[in-house]
């Protein structure tokens, strides 16, 4: 059962997985880690794109990391939308910490029950070219199915970390998060800022989900096991440090995938709400947050 | 409500269910009111910790299925015979036990973690029920209705009136709560959390006493489901329609009053068997979490807050 090349494949497999793991995970850093804004149906929206990437392959067999790229915007403007909701309802009365996660949980749940009325329990999945491929280096394998993903994943992190230490509006929201009342004298709107980045994290989902399905198949409650894994991520990479939350998701998709390989499966699952209760419990500031 | 009144009506509804027993032979009704009740006790547990301090529960499925496992596994270890009453006590202390220990791990940090926290326990047990073969593993397990029923005509009129007699006093122990000096040191957690610390108030202590009265009581109502639908498997007994349920019926109800969660209940309970019988049980799912978002959004004190509203107003 223990072998070198097995224990490579993982590693290796695993480093894949991780990266995925960190696009998935980037919205919420922003909007929990950031804007303090617990949005549990972060996955749920995850999988939405994987659905819109789906619907928009089988008609018109675009690529699904196009596809992901070309929703985005709409993505955009929903949780624009969505943030207006949540400002308007909770943030502005003070409710937020009971009834905006409620909110959210709600959310998910229509999103989850919707996606299953209109397209059933069934698995879907995306065509493209590279999916099914593999390149081999020695005796690890690495599936395009995987690689690309990746790839896309490391860009978008990289992206969004230039994005919000370089640019003004990005340092806005690394501002609103710290110091609300400082950022309103310097004459930011904290609420718009607040609104464009709710609105930036959603729109990462669209290529979060549509790097999901080339990964695999989607169901619409596949959203619910990402629940774990994301806030395992976000809370052990320390709270809305981007490069944190990267190297949470490289240690995260390692450790499943050799629980995967050397347990059975079917303990994966419990893996990333593992991680997140041991972190809880003993280091809730994460592996780099600041006390 | 009084404490005369008050008695007097859990009397009278309990006198009214033994009458239904009596009269209405068809099964459907029994089944329908305990699906209700069910609801209601897991509404007033949350409503312990949810409304009462403050702290939202995303794993009430999972305390309620570690209920239902728990009579499994007593089941398999010494046999049906096992009464049900020791069942029920098991699984409100083993239940117990986890919302204290888990309290215990995540109370101390801000509300958010804990409420992960629940998500992620729900999440771990479901695996750990999946993978152990003794209760039935991913595969389910079978129950046995046992023959004996008491006087009641059938198991599912005894088991209702089980059911039954645990709502009321879950809905009496919420309410003692709400009235006593406990209560009101959690209302003071809820409200500012830090001024109750300073005001001297026992935070953590009064929060761990509180999730260890939810874990419990959900942990009652998750006991006697399995002699009520005779197949658990993993998926079905940690359904997150479950967790919901448990959020969306106090939320429509009103928290901050013990009343709230029974209201809720009601009509959520009575609602969702009318929606699944005259409708569709998926459309029925939807229009639960429909209902929730639009209760927090629009009436976040839900029906106990709308009607105080109006009484004051009316008082003007």
């Amino acid at each position: 059962m223990w072998s070198v090349d097995l224990f490579a494949n993982a590693i290796v497999a695993g480093l894949l997985l991780g990266g995925f793991y960190a696009a998935v995970s980037i919205g919420l850093a922003i909007t929990f880690g950031q804007l303090d804004i617990v949005n549990i149906a972060h996955p749920a929206f995850v999988v939405v794109g994987s659905y819109t990437a789906y619907i928009i392959n089988r008609h018109f067999g675009l690529d699904p990391v196009l596809i992901g790229v070309l929703f985005a915007p709409v993505f955009f403007l929903v949780g624009a939308a969505i943030y207006r909701v949540y400002y308007v309802s909770f943030e502005r009365t003070g409710q937020e910490s009971l009834s905006g996660l409620a909110f959210f949980f709600g959310l998910m749940f229509i999103i989850e029950v919707l996606l299953i009325m209109a397209y059933g329990v069934d698995y879907r999945l995306v065509t493209a070219g590279y999916i099914g491929q593999t390149i081999n280096i020695g005796f690890v394998g690495i599936p395009f199915r995987m690689l690309v993903p990746f790839s896309v994943a490391a860009a978008l992190t990289v992206g969004i970390y230039l994005y919000l230490s370089r640019t003004f509006t990005g340092r806005a929201i690394l501002a609103v998060a710290q110091d609300r009342l400082a950022l309103q004298l310097m004459g930011a709107d904290p609420v718009r800022i607040k609104q464009f980045a709710f609105g930036l994290a959603i729109a990462t989902t669209a290529i979060a989900g549509s790097l999901l399905i080339i990964i695999g198949p989607v169901e619409p409650s596949l959203g619910r096991q990402y629940i774990g894994r994301v806030f395992a991520i976000v809370v052990l990479g320390g709270m809305g440090s981007i490069p944190g939350m990267a190297i949470a998701a490289l240690i995260l998709g390692v450790v499943e995938t050799m629980v995967g390989t050397f347990m059975g499966p079917s303990w994966s699952p419990a893996v990333s709400f593992s991680v997140l209760l041991l972190t809880l419990a003993l280091r809730p500031s994460g592996l780099f947050g600041r006390k | 409500m009084k404490g005369a009144a008050f008695w007097i009506s859990i009397v009278a509804v309990l006198v009214a269910g033994l009458v239904l027993t009596r009269v209405v032979s068809n099964e459907y009704y029994f089944n329908a009111l305990y699906v209700i009740l069910q609801g209601a006790i897991m509404a007033v547990a949350w409503n312990v910790l949810g409304g009462f301090t403050g702290y939202v529960n995303f794993g009430s499925a999972g305390f309620f299925a570690i209920g239902a496992y728990t009579s499994i596994a007593l089941g398999k270890a010494f046999g049906q015979s096992l009464p049900l009453p020791v069942m029920i006590a098991t699984a409100a202390v083993v239940c117990g036990l986890i919302g204290l220990s888990l309290g215990y791990l995540t109370l101390r940090l801000k509300g958010v973690y804990f409420s992960i926290a629940t998500l992620a326990m729900a999440i771990v047990f479901e695996t750990l029920m999946n993978n152990w073969s003794y209760v039935g593993g991913a595969r389910g397990a079978y129950i046995l209705t046992p023959d004996s029923h008491l006087w009641f005509n059938s198991y599912i009129e005894m088991l209702f009136m089980v059911m039954l007699l645990l709502t009321l006093g879950s809905v009496a122990i919420s309410r003692a709560l709400n009235a006593s000096r406990l209560g009101r040191g959690l209302a003071s957690i809820r409200d500012d959390e830090v001024a109750a610390e300073c005001a001297g108030v026992p935070t953590l202590r009064l929060k761990l006493i509180s999730a260890t009265i939810m874990g419990a009581m959900m942990g009652v109502a998750g006991a006697p489901y399995p002699y009520f639908v005779t197949f658990v498997d993993p998926a079905s007994a940690f359904s997150l329609f479950v967790a919901v349920n448990a959020i969306a019926m106090p939320m429509i109800g009103g928290t901050a009053h013990w009343i709230g969660p029974v209201i809720g209940a009601l009509l959520v309970g009575t609602a969702q068997q009318v929606i699944t019988v005259t409708v569709s049980s998926e459309l029925n799912v939807l229009v639960v979490g429909v209902m929730l978002v639009l209760f927090i959004t629009l009436a976040p004190q839900g029906i106990v807050g709308l009607a105080q509203k109006y009484l004051a107003r009316r008082r003007r």
